[in-house]
């Protein structure tokens, strides 16, 4: 059992009572919601005739469904519009705010919250959305919940919940120039497997985790999940204070000593005990890619798909349905497989600095023929400060498009998807199969800047190459 | 599709199994995304595995005749991993599922399972590869899920299984569906509230 650790702490502070059956109600000090898990939860909470318990702590934006091309109301496609219209209602029923389209701050839920200031260490944060892990690089423990679930916050700003075991992620060393936060945590996942996290929260530690920014500790936190654990974490330091204020929602000046003090005592002591520990060199890591249908099928860039043979037997036959739904044959080098479509964006790798590190990449240079390149901000925040930089004109001048802000082709709920057998360099975090909108269709994960890299040559191509092109 | 929910207490699944084989079954396989596009669950047990079912033409076990109606669902390893959608225990339970029993789950899955009334129980691999060698070798017997014994058993076999105990406490209580437990705590829950210093923005 973990003593000691900033999950511990932050448990313990919010644990309202024991239930009968054996798990805890915990206080939620933050509840996002969104138009595609909440509107069956406040038709349930009408039905019991409940109201909500916090307006005030329950925080709306729309993001899932909506149009990256024209956000004309109505939308076109009349079952998104009814969503929206949905949550709109609801909001307006119950009080609550709500970030919508044109109000400067819509965007991802977890690229919105932590811009407005919203998600601050200590506190527990729970969406209807498994992502939600991404609030824990704030040093939050933050979780994904069900529509069950989403009810049952809207209700009591509460949950029943069981405590998870801890397990630390040390990061020795720092990340080589190339490599990026999602290269870490792809070849994390690789290394630990998809449900080697199942009944941990992941505390992500070490010197390759504090050097990052906190744009790149969200890309980290935010595939906890894929790894299997429900959420992931970072302790709280100066890079986390400095980002937090002035934020609209971040404590005030005059209060601002005593926050930093009580954010600092949540932190995981020198002597806690862990349930598990496992290490990592951050500088042997190298861009990285997934070739098959679970993020942990992934592969240094120099690699080639493995063969059956080299696997762990349990992993084989994944493997072999991948081959086939991948059409990516064993000892095919990664390097080099062509791609139909790049995307950019997600609540994993959708911010600035990631339409930054991209826009290196494309400055200057064409997208491939006949490949279909986009980006998409992560909120309207990002889209403003993008453009007040001038990355738009970059992008668009290399032949990507230019899009509105939403989930996109992440989870392809929108008009955004892939046809047929295409196969995409994607910034995002899912690649099962039909994730990206088309049952036959492909991803393959990586950094934002490896997706720009696939753009220019029109496949899978080591950023590195391209980046030392940069400094001649 | 069945539509007598799961409701109250709840001690035993009896009916047929279905074996669904694979390990790492997420979510957006069970309901691919664009079936998320609605404001209610109504119509989501015919759209359960849409596309696994459209790529294996009708020889998908959902689709196959002998196994329509079937209640208890026989998977592998870490089943309902991915996406957190309620979605989809939502279409397993309306396209007929009442109990499931794997390797392992996946953890927001298996949360909402419990939310919905829908026990997860657990066997080792090579049980759940036996049990579903059972179902396959005579596809027409009727199972029961016991929840109080922990065995699932034909009137030939039986095995154990096993359920964490809360769940196994909550379902066979009734009180699997947490609001009520919830709210009742309010005055401890105020209590909780207003000693985080960042109830008030730490004023």
């Amino acid at each position: 059992m973990s003593i000691g650790t900033l999950y511990d702490k932050v448990w313990d502070l919010h644990r309202v009572t024991d239930l009968p059956g054996g798990s805890t109600q915990l206080f939620v000090g933050l509840h996002l919601i969104h138009e595609v898990t909440s509107p069956q939860a406040f038709a349930a909470l009408e039905e019991k005739n409940l109201t909500v318990r916090c307006q005030e702590r329950t925080i709306a934006t729309v993001d899932h469904i909506v149009p990256t091309i024209s956000q004309k109301r109505p939308f076109s496609d009349p079952l998104a519009e009814e969503m929206l219209a949905t949550l709109e209602k609801n909001c307006k029923k119950h009080k609550i705010t709500l970030h919508g389209i044109g109000s400067g701050n819509q965007g991802v839920v977890h690229v919105m919250a932590p811009e407005l200031g919203l998600t601050q260490p200590g506190m527990t944060v729970a969406c209807g959305d498994s992502h939600t892990s991404t609030h824990g690089a704030f040093g939050a423990i933050a979780f994904g919940i069900g529509t069950s679930q989403v009810r049952d916050v809207l209700a009591s700003q509460s949950i029943a919940m069981n405590k998870l075991k801890v397990r630390r992620l040390w990061f020795d060393g720092q990340l080589n120039k190339g490599v990026y936060a999602k290269d870490l945590i792809l070849h994390a996942i690789r290394k630990l497997g998809v449900k080697g996290g199942v009944g941990f929260a992941y505390e992500f530690s070490g010197p390759a985790i504090h050097a990052l920014s906190m744009e790149e500790r969200m890309t980290i936190c935010n595939m906890a999940i894929e790894g299997g654990a429900r959420c992931g974490y970072i302790n709280p330091d100066e890079t986390t204070f400095s980002y937090l204020k002035g934020k609209p929602n971040a404590p005030d000046e005059k209060e601002w000593g005593k926050a930093i003090k009580w954010w600092e005592s949540l932190c995981t002591d020198k002597n806690a005990k862990f349930d598990d520990e496992v290490l990592f060199d951050a500088s042997q890591i190298t861009p990285t890619v997934t070739w098959g249908i679970t993020p942990g099928q992934g592969l240094s860039i120099n690699e080639s798909i493995p063969f059956p043979e080299s696997l762990q037997e349990s992993d084989r036959p994944i493997a072999k349905e991948a081959y086939s739904y991948m059409q990516l044959q064993p000892g095919t080098p990664i390097q080099g497989v062509e791609i139909d479509v790049c995307f950019i964006g997600s609540c994993t790798n959708g911010r600035l600095s990631d339409l930054q590190a991209a826009a290196q990449i494309a400055k200057g240079r064409k997208v491939a023929k006949g490949i279909k390149a986009f980006v998409v901000p992560g909120s309207e925040q990002v889209a403003k400060a993008a453009k007040d930089e001038g990355l738009d004109n970059i992008f668009v001048e290399a032949g990507f498009e230019w899009r509105e802000p939403g989930c996109s082709m992440c989870l392809a709920m929108n008009p955004d998807k892939l046809e047929g057998r295409q196969i995409s360099a994607s910034s995002s975090n899912r690649n099962f199969k039909g994730r990206q909108g088309s049952s036959s269709g492909r991803t393959l994960l990586m950094s934002p800047a490896m997706v720009a890299a696939a753009a220019i040559n029109g496949k899978v191509t080591d950023v590195r190459k391209i980046i030392n092109e940069n400094q001649l | 599709m069945k539509t007598n929910f799961p409701n109250g207490k709840i001690s035993k699944v009896t009916g047929k199994c279905i074996v669904l084989k694979g390990d790492d079954i997420d979510t957006d396989r069970i309901i691919p995304a664009r079936f998320l596009k609605c404001v209610n669950f109504n119509s989501l047990g015919e759209q359960v595995f849409a596309d696994d079912r459209i790529e294996l033409t009708g020889n998908h076990p959902f689709d196959k005749n002998h196994n329509q109606g079937a209640s208890i669902l026989i998977v592998n390893d870490n089943f309902g991993c991915g996406s957190s959608r309620e979605h989809a225990p939502q279409a397993l339970m309306r396209w007929g599922i009442r109990g499931i029993i794997g390797q392992s789950f996946a953890e927001i899955f298996y949360g909402n399972c419990l939310a919905l009334g829908i026990p997860c129980a657990i066997a080792p691999s090579s049980k759940i590869k036996t049990i579903q060698a059972s179902v396959e070798s005579n596809n027409k017997m009727n199972w029961i899920l016991d929840l109080q014994q922990k065995t699932i058993q034909s009137p030939k076999e039986s095995w154990s299984i096993s359920i964490e105990k809360g769940p196994l406490e909550m379902l066979l209580s009734g009180k699997w569906d947490a609001t009520s437990q919830l709210i009742a705590q309010e005055k401890k829950l105020t209590e909780v509230m207003y000693k985080l210093p960042y109830i008030k923005n730490f004023k």
